[in-house]
């Protein structure tokens, strides 16, 4: 790997479990350097002495390794070719295919100038009402899935981006079950998607510190797609509570003061900076968009965690799944669930009437909630509660449960055929604009 | 000036050996590729100095240069700021070239080519102060004042001025002749520092004018003041931004100054896209005329987010000191507190409760200190409004910086998931949430001059019946809708009745967005009427079916264009069903 210029440093004066320090001139902050093959990247510099953090880990570096700088950071050869390919974290082929030949281009780059970006608009569907009625996605925007790791979060986001419009959909597996990787390679290639897809996987075989360049690398090349080639890209990543769990062992290792839940101070910028690079992009630069889907699991569904906490606070709403245990079926959670861009296209390129049937299904399905926990709790009920059960069933059935496949129209005349089967007028609160038309 | 070399670079923390003296708080520009990225001093350690460097620094080697200017972050303050776009440094975003931010690129946040309509307020012989009034340019309809220069000590005597007519910003418009026989020229441009507050007013008495922003659980129930301070915490998902976009929009203030500091890069997109378009329902004109945006989003250098705060706040302090009634947001201060904790930490000092610096509490204050009410040299009276809101990490209230917050700010809207969850919105919590201005005297006795002297009593009323109907709600859930006397369900729905009527608003309905102050009233006399007529119901389930179907007409109501004959319609309803 070394050239005639380059000069070869061989006394490493200290090593922990991460990082390496020698002493070393002329050296960029961020820059790569190989330590007898391995790589690493430069985090701290003090004078001459040029702190190494090594992604593999160091174990088995002795004391006279030969450390070469590269002079560049982490990069990615971006062009057409990247489609319907695997990477590793480094963006090197995993699937036995050729090199990429292409421009290279520096993982993490600049954000985009805030005025420069174009307000979401577009909807993207999916035909899961959950998503669709409840919880629109728009383009440019990005969302997280918050699980429990038993949940069938990969199976849905499957789902989602086989369903979706996309031009490219771009993986990024951080500490993925080998199965799991099998799964959505299995998927995409049943669905003869594979040639818009472009995955790159760190498994739970591979060096925990190497998967935090795997959104950098997914995004890099999701804004070659989307910016250069103004196509519709959908970033996948799952499953960022293992990319935050890389970040606090290297934090961790560097002596940095942990804040809450063990998680380095700086996590919500990390996350930010990850997460801000779904993007419009206004007509004026071609157009092209990148929309970011993600998983953050959560450990026994608490949501006050930072991962899940800072994620809430940056992500353009969250998605949960829940099992419904009166029709047996996965939903998606309406009540805690939440697409924060959905008031960009309900009612806008959705029929008129849509906040205001899935805001009156919504409530009526936790009036229903609150009629089960009085039943439970042996009580007496209404014949309100009573009705407000009977269409929580059905809602749920018919509407929430994941396999039901509808277009926005179709699950709207669903509710209000719900609506006129359990309820009178008055007890549904929506406007008369829409109850004229509508409640027959 | 002063020079430096860089010795240490850990992430945005650059080291610099000097060669010369250097200030707390002063700037220089380090040179690398031949990009200069903007730095400010943050520690000296001898010839060692600290600085935080508000871009990348990916790299950045030992040895690359550096400069100091000689002064601390400035802004420049003129005619030209309306509705533009700035990054937390004054940058003008829309000058910037393509589609990426790209390191080192500064631009110019005023233009130095625009000519104004200059008007002189002073005449020669004059005396005259720091920020006293010697002329006045029109910008997008709002008269702002050129002012004597805001460093100046002591009084000056207008020596000149030039005639009234068209003039560029860098144009002298004044000479003015100090205590000690300087002579200083004065143009449209002030420099202030933003981490000095402006104290060129004459005194800074209690706020007591109500600041109408059309959001019911506001102006009704919580009133913030002209020059108020309040603060929105909230776990994320109940609506904190679009609370902040509706009063934004509504509140009436001269000017609305936006710092968006370390949030979603699409919510200042929506301020972008929607404030042109948008009509400021007090002037009739764009809102985006009396707008200023201060953009540091989350993906923006996290350095230049504490500035960006300051930034805004700095411009503020300019147009009160115009005797214009000023509007800051802040969304959110938590991001400003946590870019000051990621600097503490990587200067390894000792932290204090949940890693924040121990100084944080002290910094909290002196910034919401900054807002208020002032009366100028020349008796005109300016303010500053401060609302920011508060992300508190995992909804936990008793953290550092919401427990902070809570100590300075008198208004406190207080967020809660439970409601945002029953999709309640505004979710604010009626009970827990407070307003010390409806304690104010002044308060009191200017409402009772500009609106009526019943308000304060019948809102306190409403207030009580809240909480009566949430300890009652909590009584039926323990012992059941049959285990509690009737009267007990009529309690409960009156709750019901102001929560729904009053406090709910829906943010995306084009009626029910904003509500005028006069329309409140006659929700507020309405609510009240209804909340203070005693019911006689044979069972709780006649209650339920009673108080919903007038929750319904009163929604429908609100959903109707003030006094329309739909709104007329749906009133009269309500009438005869109080009247039956």
């Amino acid at each position: 790997m070394a050239t005639a210029f380059q000069k070869v440093y061989t006394t490493i004066s200290q090593i922990t479990k991460a990082t390496c320090s020698l002493k070393a001139r002329g050296v960029g902050y961020d820059e790569l350097a190989t330590i007898n093959g391995k790589l690493a990247q430069v985090v701290k510099i003090m004078g001459d002495e040029v702190t190494l953090q090594v992604f593999e880990g160091t174990a088995g570096i002795p004391t006279d390794a030969e450390v070469i700088f590269l002079g560049k950071s982490p990069s990615l050869k971006v062009s057409e070719q990247l489609a319907g390919r695997f990477f590793n974290a480094y963006g090197n082929p995993i699937d036995g295919g050729p090199e990429i030949e292409g421009r290279e281009v520096e993982i993490g780059g600049p954000s985009v100038n805030p005025v420069r970006r174009k307000q979401p608009s577009e909807l993207i569907a999916t035909g899961i009402a959950g998503i669709d009625l409840n919880n629109t996605l728009v383009s440019g925007q990005k969302i997280p899935f918050f699980a429990d790791p038993d949940q069938p979060f990969n199976e849905v986001m499957a789902m989602v981006a086989m369903r979706a419009k996309a031009d490219k959909i771009i993986l990024g597996g951080m500490g993925m079950t080998n199965d799991d990787y099998y799964f959505f390679r299995n998927t995409f290639s049943n669905a003869g998607a594979l040639d818009r897809i472009i995955s790159f996987i760190n498994t739970t075989e591979d060096p925990a510190v190497e998967r935090l360049l795997i959104p950098d690398m997914a995004l890099t090349a999701a804004e070659y797609f989307a910016v250069e080639k103004h196509e519709t890209v959908l970033v996948l990543l799952t499953d960022m509570t293992s990319y935050a769990d890389s970040l606090s062992i290297v934090s961790n290792r560097m002596d940095q003061i942990p804040s809450k839940d063990s998680m380095p101070g700086s996590l919500y910028s990390d996350l930010a900076k990850i997460y801000e690079k779904a993007a419009q992009f206004p007509e004026s630069a071609g157009g092209g968009s990148i929309t970011i889907i993600a998983v953050t699991t959560l450990s026994g569904g608490d949501i006050t965690h930072a991962v899940p906490d800072n994620t809430g606070y940056i992500t353009e709403g969250q998605l949960y799944l829940r099992r419904d245990s009166d029709v047996g079926k996965v939903v998606v959670d309406p009540f805690r669930s939440l697409s924060r861009l959905k008031q960009l296209v309900a009612g806008k390129k959705t029929r008129k009437d849509h906040s205001q049937v899935m805001n009156a299904a919504i409530r009526l399905y936790a009036d229903a909630a609150n009629a089960k926990t009085k039943l439970e709790n042996g009580f007496d009920l209404t014949d309100y509660d009573d009705r407000c059960l009977d269409f929580a069933k059905d809602y749920a059935s018919r509407i929430l449960a994941i396999d039901v496949n509808l277009n926005t129209d179709e699950m709207l005349d669903v509710t209000w055929e719900l609506f006129r089967k359990y309820f009178k007028l008055e007890e549904v609160n929506i406007k008369k604009e829409f109850t004229d038309i509508y409640w027959k | 000036m002063t020079k430096g070399t860089v010795s240490g670079v850990i992430a945005n923390m650059v080291t610099l050996r000097v060669d010369g003296p250097v200030r707390q708080g002063e700037i220089c520009y380090i040179t690398t590729g031949g990009d200069r990225l903007m730095a400010e001093v943050i520690k000296v350690l001898g010839q060692d100095v600290y600085v935080q460097v508000f871009e990348s620094t990916r790299g950045l080697k030992v040895g690359a240069e550096a400069e100091f200017v000689g002064h601390m972050l400035e802004v420049q303050l003129g005619p030209g700021m309306l509705s533009k776009n700035y990054d937390g440094l004054q940058n003008d975003l829309d000058k910037m070239e393509g589609v990426f931010l790209k390191r080192g690129q500064y631009t110019e946040p005023l233009d130095a080519d625009s000519m104004w309509d200059f008007t002189p307020l002073a005449k020669v012989g004059d005396t005259v102060q720091a920020s006293d009034w010697l002329g006045q340019v029109i910008e997008n309809s709002q008269k702002l004042k050129i002012m004597a220069p805001f460093q100046m000590e002591g009084t000056a005597t207008v020596k000149s001025i030039v005639p009234a007519g068209q003039y560029k910003i860098h144009d002298v418009i004044a000479v003015l002749v100090d205590e000690k026989g300087n002579e200083i020229s004065v143009n449209m441009i002030q420099r202030w520092p933003v981490k000095i507050p402006m104290t060129q007013y004459k005194h800074k008495p209690r706020p007591f004018k109500l600041l109408e922003t059309g959001v019911r659980t506001i102006d009704t129930f919580n009133p913030i003041v002209e020059g108020g301070t309040g603060f929105i915490p909230g776990p994320f998902g109940t609506g904190k931004t679009v609370l902040q976009h509706a009063i934004s929009k509504q509140a009436e203030a001269d000017i609305v100054i936006i710092a968006a500091c370390g949030e979603r890069a699409n919510e200042v997109v929506e301020i972008f896209t929607e404030f042109p378009e948008l009509i400021d329902p007090h002037t009739g004109r764009k809102l985006m005329e009396r707008t200023i945006i201060i953009a540091n989003t989350s993906n923006m250098p996290v350095a230049a987010r504490e500035a960006s705060v300051y930034t805004a706040m700095t411009m503020a302090e300019y147009y009160r000191a115009m005797g214009l009634r000023v509007l800051l947001m802040a969304d959110s201060t938590s991001r400003w507190a946590q870019a000051l904790r990621e600097m503490s930490n990587r200067m390894e000092e000792l932290p204090g409760p949940d890693a924040f610096p121990m100084d944080l509490g002290a910094l909290v204050a002196n910034f919401y200190g900054r807002a208020g009410y002032v009366f100028l040299n020349n008796g005109e009276a300016g303010s500053i409004t401060f609302l920011g809101t508060v992300s508190p990490a995992g909804g936990n209230l008793k953290e550092p910086v919401t427990e902070n917050t809570k100590k300075v700010a008198r208004c406190f809207y207080a967020l809660e998931q439970d409601r945002a969850d029953k999709k309640r919105y505004p979710a604010v919590n009626p009970i827990d949430s407070y307003s010390k201005y409806l304690e104010y005297p002044e308060f009191a006795e200017y409402i009772g001059k500009h609106i009526n002297d019943q308000w304060i009593p019948k809102v306190l009323n409403l207030k009580t019946r809240m909480l009566r109907g949430k300890e009652i709600a909590e009584q039926i859930n323990i012992l059941g809708d049959d285990g509690v006397p009737v009267e007990y369900h009529v309690t409960f729905w009156k709750s019901e009745i102001i929560d729904y009527v009053i406090l709910q608003q829906d943010a995306f309905d084009e009626v029910d967005a904003v509500t005028p102050l006069e329309r409140q009233e006659e929700i507020l006399n309405l609510v009240t009427t209804i909340c203070d007529k005693e019911y006689d119901f044979e069972t709780f389930q006649d209650v339920i079916d009673y108080f919903k179907k007038m929750i319904n007409l009163c929604k429908q109501m609100n959903y109707s264009p003030f006094k329309s004959e739909q709104y007329s319609d749906f009133k009269r309803q309500v009438e005869e069903m109080l009247n039956a």
